[in-house]
């Protein structure tokens, strides 16, 4: 009964989802905003890539509440899962092909990571795709050595690092260019690794400060 | 046929919603009950992006000379679903820490066992 009561419900709602979306226009024309990102993007960043552009220079403010939101959630699972114990836990020790695997697959994944972040502003990819990528190098080195713990505390330190530089980087943009999070250092050649301000700089910031955040969430969850 | 044909990025975007949402309301185990988030969230997640395209359009970088802006893609959905996804990490993360404690308090993750949950 209750199944078909939350069905018929859902089915009234979407059908009125449907009116509502079927008169967006598909594939047709943008919007002048993004017109305008497009047209003058590169002139006024010196980044090929546009959405690198959008979400670290026009949006550059929603990007450090992305990271307040990031940072929130990380310290909600801590508070939630404070002083919780598993009683009589078994770790079976992984076997040799996980133990060596991770091993030698840690520094590549690192690495990895660093390269999708220092790119973001050339090719896809950025901060928060690369500090995913790390923090499944930390997800594996985890299985490999299931009793190794990273210290907690460097977590913190990094993951503050992070996010003080880059509120820092935008008070200096305050200060210098007029308004927080402008652009003031030196665009460069386009599509070269040293382009873009001050766009590859804080990618990089985002990029160490996710990384930390996100293997920090995994180790919580896994204890 | 045409309906289907014109309107299938729609579909598919509202049906992983509509599955989510089915999900919340009826799966009694909390943690199908977080999939079902994680449906909702890649539903709307993949609606803002169709939004964003256009006809035959390119992904939107200059990656060498000569590209015509005028052929792609809305940037600026990719941004906010970029800003969506690293939000929908932390919901997940807290969702399920939420889930463990209470899994430690009841012994159980079925939402008619546990008391106070019950709709």
């Amino acid at each position: 009964m209750k199944k078909i009561i939350s069905f018929v419900l859902l089915v009234i709602i979407f059908i009125g989802i449907y009116f509502a979306v079927s008169q967006i226009p598909y594939g047709k024309d943008k919007m002048s905003v993004s017109k305008h990102y497009l047209n003058n993007g590169v002139k006024e960043n010196g980044a090929s890539n546009i959405v690198t552009s959008v979400v670290l220079n026009y949006r550059g403010f929603d990007t450090l509440g992305e990271l307040t939101i990031l940072f929130i959630g990380a310290i909600g699972l801590g508070v939630v899962l404070f002083g919780f114990e598993t009683k009589g836990k078994d770790i079976k020790s992984p076997s040799l092909i996980l133990n060596a695997g991770s091993t030698f697959l840690f520094p590549f994944i690192l690495l990895f990571g660093i390269y999708i972040f220092i790119h973001g502003h050339l090719s896809p990819g950025g901060g928060f795709q690369g500090g995913a990528v790390i923090a499944s190098g930390f997800l594996i080195s985890y299985l490999g050595y299931p009793k190794k713990r990273i210290s907690e505390k460097g977590i913190h330190i990094v993951e503050s690092l992070g996010g003080t530089l880059f509120i820092l980087i935008g008070l200096l943009g305050l200060l210098l260019g007029g308004y927080f999070l402008s652009n003031i250092l030196p665009k460069g050649t386009v599509n070269t690794l040293v382009s873009g301000g001050i766009i590859p700089l804080l990618y990089v910031l985002i990029g160490i400060k996710v990384g930390a955040e996100l293997a920090g969430i995994i180790y919580k969850l896994m204890e | 046929m045409d309906f289907l044909y014109h309107n299938i990025h729609f579909i598919g975007a509202f049906g992983l919603m509509f599955i989510g949402l089915y999900m919340i309301a009826v799966k009694k185990n909390l943690i199908k009950k977080i999939i079902g988030l994680g449906f909702v969230e890649t539903g709307i997640n993949l609606f803002l992006i169709i939004i964003g395209y256009i006809k035959n359009g390119t992904a939107p970088i200059f990656s060498k000379a000569g590209l015509d802006p005028a052929r792609m893609v809305d940037p600026v959905p990719q941004a906010l679903v970029l800003t969506a996804i690293v939000i929908n990490v932390a919901i997940l993360a807290l969702a399920l820490g939420l889930a463990i404690r209470l899994y430690g308090h009841y012994k159980t993750l079925n939402v008619e066992k546990i008391r106070g949950l019950k709709w």
